[in-house]
């Protein structure tokens, strides 16, 4: 079989420059494999993250020919002929090669607050699949953060990095706010500090999750929904004063301890 | 000398699988001052690659399961080697460990009536797995990790341990450590340590396991003190793909096989009608005409020699690969394209189709696949306190695939999970009631820091040398031929022989680049661990000269009533990953009548 020409992106936060490697092609060969072939051999200090090398925990997410893949997954005989360019993601700040600093992420997921279910029964809990299946549907995220990386909101405006959570987190409150147990309302906290009104649900995040969760149909819409029912709805709004409610607010949510 | 970055914990857990993270809940719960290490990033450890479920009796399915039976089948399956008592806290704690995920927002699948639904698995009387689709591990880990956040433990993120440290009186009292982002040296002062690090396939050529499944847990505890037991005990599926590249160490399920699927050498004969045992002759189908009208009707014929146990299968594939009639990558072919229409194939192994179809664009209904046997898991490990998951090493627990015990000389499919939120949950209240009974000074010798260090800078220093990715190569491929799914005393005194040389070659390592995230530096980091554990699991195949569970001898392969009452096990006798290790047989304890006679119904 004829070589292959990979061009990856080397350096650091102070700088870098692609490097061309030209290696054999193998059949059914995922680009992921390519790298790891060039690490055994002419570059032993090349950075990349993976781990399952199988689709199911997201490490290796970088840009193929400018679009966030996962490496395990992007076979090279899917990609068009002619060089393969390998770029870090470019929402995050450079460590090295093309391993990214992803902290934002992380520190996104230290401002949820938890799922506040009533005291659990002696037998456990009840309820019921066809109530389940919504949570479910954004629990299959394997946290690749390529959603986080296509989203022009944050990838285009360092600045919003700042009061804006990303389509990984808003799946996230989605699932707490669908959640059957749950009793905490975090549309406040979704709607003032996370940013949800940035999103104007272009769908990017959804063409590029590689779990296929309809991220912008099922999780971004209908939590903006929910949000607008809390705001700006008369009725509910009236109803809610009126009522006994059942969900504490966001404020109050954040400082009552999870189970 | 500089002064290095250090931080300070009540309990420092190395790794953040489910065992890790679960101890981390327990420990931070009571209220300690907890720190987590991780070699990736949170959320990444190979647990997610758990498919099937964590097995409980909790009875949702058939209100007949109980603990007793669950502890049954496990003995069962680990054919008797297990610790008991751990075997016990298991069964009787799962429930529990699997209800209390749905407070913290996991959503299992569900019964009609609502409870957690559970399904049928391999060796399990009752269905009793507790699962999410095929994705239960990665709702295991996403559910921990989400409440470990909440809870605000301290997460220390892409961060490899070198060595446990220990106080004067040689309790262990935190690690030296790097940084992986900037390869900057830590130190992390603790009164207790918790290893979760989880498997050690990554010394197989064919493995299941990601890059991570080094055997770091397992050999920092044998080098500070700690007895390792059970390492020949090893899970190899028969039939892991070997070729191409993008789906190695991908397992394919006994279905295909059981749809018709046969096994074909290099020659394209189907060699498996040369390797029928005596014993499964009666029930073994003779000629393929036979073997073939099985399948649509079952007393048309006998079995086909392909659905022989996996040992069975095993031995033949290994045989034929070892008389050169291999495929060209070093398996065998499994074909079931040639026997089956693509409707039928697709129609019945739907996932299979698409998983082959999408990672390597290899169609199954028109081409064999490649496989052979590959390495999945470890039963062997730090041997450990049933109740405290406590090593012989004071202040060092251990949880998870990295403890042994539990699964004896063979783990059923769904007792892993539930391993590991029982006995991280102990391991945390172990470290607890440790440190609260006075236990851990978290004071170390400077002098041990500088040398963990001089250690890992040595391949920097010399001017010339190997590449690690070559011994890592060599090593895979030596343990593969030699220390894999089926045994022989020869090969294996060949394994502990070239296990020596390898250790030299670890010596004169060169590594390119810096140290900031330098793949080659990590895994100059990781070869000491790789080949300690390996070493291990030689000599006590060596040592066990019968065939158990994960363990099987050519030359040994019956089960010897004698040996069922050893565990071996291994020690260290300087703590230097290239000293020696000395390998002897312990009495496993005697098991209470109580338990003995749960067994017994069972027969």
């Amino acid at each position: 079989m004829s070589d292959i020409t990979m061009r990856v992106w080397r350096g650091d936060a102070q700088g870098g420059d692609f490097e061309t490697y030209t290696i054999e092609r193998n059949e059914g060969e995922v680009v992921l494999d390519v790298i790891h072939r060039i690490q055994a051999t002419e570059a032993p200090d090349l950075a990349c993250r993976w781990n399952c090398k199988a689709g199911k925990c997201g490490s290796c997410a970088v840009e193929v020919n400018g679009k966030p893949r996962l490496m395990c997954m992007t076979r090279m005989d899917t990609l068009p002929e002619g060089p393969v360019t390998v770029t870090p993601m470019k929402t995050f700040p450079i460590i090295r090669d093309l391993v990214t600093d992803v902290s934002f992420n992380y520190a996104q997921a230290e401002k949820v607050p938890a799922l506040l279910p009533p005291p659990m029964p002696a037998d456990g809990y009840r309820m019921y699949q066809e109530d389940v299946e919504r949570g479910q549907e954004f629990r299959k995220c394997i946290e690749c953060f390529m959603c986080q990386d296509v989203c022009h909101v944050i990838r285009d405006h360092e600045d919003n990095k700042q009061h804006y959570a990303g389509p990984r987190f808003f799946i996230r409150y989605a699932e707490l706010e669908m959640h059957p147990l749950d009793t905490n309302d975090r549309r406040d906290l979704v709607r003032e500090d996370m940013g949800l009104g940035y999103c104007n649900i272009t769908k990017c995040c959804t063409e590029v999750c590689p779990e296929h969760i309809k991220i912008t149909d099922n999780a971004i819409i209908p939590l903006k929904e929910r949000v607008v029912d809390a705001h700006y709805d008369p009725v509910a709004w009236l109803g809610r004063k009126i009522r006994r409610k059942t969900k504490t607010s966001a404020s109050e949510a954040a400082v009552q301890p999870a189970p | 000398m500089t002064t290095i970055e250090n931080h300070d914990y009540d309990v420092l857990i190395i790794g953040a699988g489910g065992a890790g993270l679960r101890a981390a809940i327990e420990a931070k719960q009571q209220g300690l001052r907890v720190g987590i290490l991780t070699k990736s990033l949170l959320g990444k450890a190979h647990t997610v690659m758990a498919e099937g479920g964590m097995a409980a009796a909790m009875g949702n399915v058939y209100p007949e399961d109980n603990w007793q039976v669950h502890f049954r089948d496990t003995m069962r399956g680990g054919k008797y080697l297990n610790n008991f008592r751990m075997a016990e806290l298991h069964a009787k704690e799962a429930p529990e460990r699997v209800l209390e995920l749905e407070q913290w927002g996991a959503l299992f699948d569900r019964t009609k009536d609502g409870k957690i639904l559970q399904r049928d698995f391999g060796g399990h009387r009752y269905a009793r797995l507790a699962h999410v689709g095929d994705r239960t591990g990665l709702e295991l880990i996403r559910t921990l990790q989400q409440k470990v956040v909440s809870m605000g433990v301290d997460v220390f993120m892409e961060c490899k341990v070198l060595q446990l440290l220990k106080d004067s009186a040689g309790a262990v009292s935190g690690v030296a450590a790097y940084w992986r982002a900037s390869g900057e040296f830590v130190t992390f002062t603790s009164k207790a340590v918790i290893l979760a690090t989880g498997g050690a396939g990554k010394s197989w050529k064919f493995t299941s396991n990601s890059w991570e499944g080094t055997g770091d847990g397992h050999a920092m505890a044998l080098w500070a003190g700690s007895e390792l037991i059970d390492m020949e005990a090893i899970q190899f599926h028969p039939t892991g793909m070997v070729w191409p590249m993008s789906v190695r160490g991908l397992l394919v399920t006994e279905g295909v096989r059981g749809d018709g699927g046969v096994l074909r050498n290099s020659l394209g004969e189907r060699f498996m009608f040369n390797y029928v045992a005596p014993m499964f002759r009666a029930e073994t189908a003779e000629t393929e005409e036979e073997a073939d009208k099985w399948y649509d009707d079952h007393s048309a014929g006998r079995r086909p020699p392909e659905l022989l146990p996996r040992d069975e299968v095993a031995r033949a594939i290994n045989a034929e690969v070892k008389a050169g009639r291999g495929s060209p990558h070093g398996g065998v072919f499994l074909d079931i394209a040639s026997r089956r229409t693509p409707e039928f194939i697709r129609r019945r192994l739907p996932s299979m189709y698409h998983q082959f179809m999408e990672l390597a664009g290899v169609d199954i209904t028109r081409e064999p696949m490649e496989i052979g046997p590959t390495c999945h898991y470890i039963m062997g490990g730090v041997k450990v306190d049933a109740e405290t998951a406590a090593t012989k090493t004071p202040g060092l627990f251990a949880a998870g695939e990295v403890a042994a015990g539990l699964h004896g000389a063979n783990r059923l499919g769904g007792n892993s999970l539930s391993d590991l939120i029982v006995f991280g949950k102990r391991a945390g209240e172990g470290a607890v009631s440790y440190i609260k009974s006075g236990g851990g000074t978290g004071k170390f010798a400077q002098s041990d820091v500088d040398a963990a260090i001089a250690e890992a800078l040595a391949p920097f220093e010399r001017a010339e040398g190997e590449n690690p990715y070559d011994i890592q190569r060599d090593l895979q491929e030596m343990m593969q031929a030699n220390v894999g799914i089926i045994r022989t005393g020869s090969e294996l005194e060949f394994a502990i022989k070239e296990l020596e040389k390898l250790t030299e070659r670890v010596h004169n390592i060169k590594i390119k680049g810096g140290r900031a995230y330098n793949p080659g530096w990590n895994l100059a980091t990781d070869l000491p661990a790789m080949i300690t554990v390996s070493k291990c699991v030689a000599a006590g195949a060596l040592s066990r000269k019968e065939s158990r569970g994960g363990h099987t001898r050519d030359d040994f392969p019956k089960t010897d009533v004698e040996l069922g009452t050893v565990n071996f096990t291994h020690t260290s006798s300087d703590g230097k990953w290239d000293g020696k290790f000395a390998v002897a047989p312990q009495p496993i304890p005697t098991i209470t009548p109580e338990l003995k006679a749960l067994l017994e119904e069972a027969k």
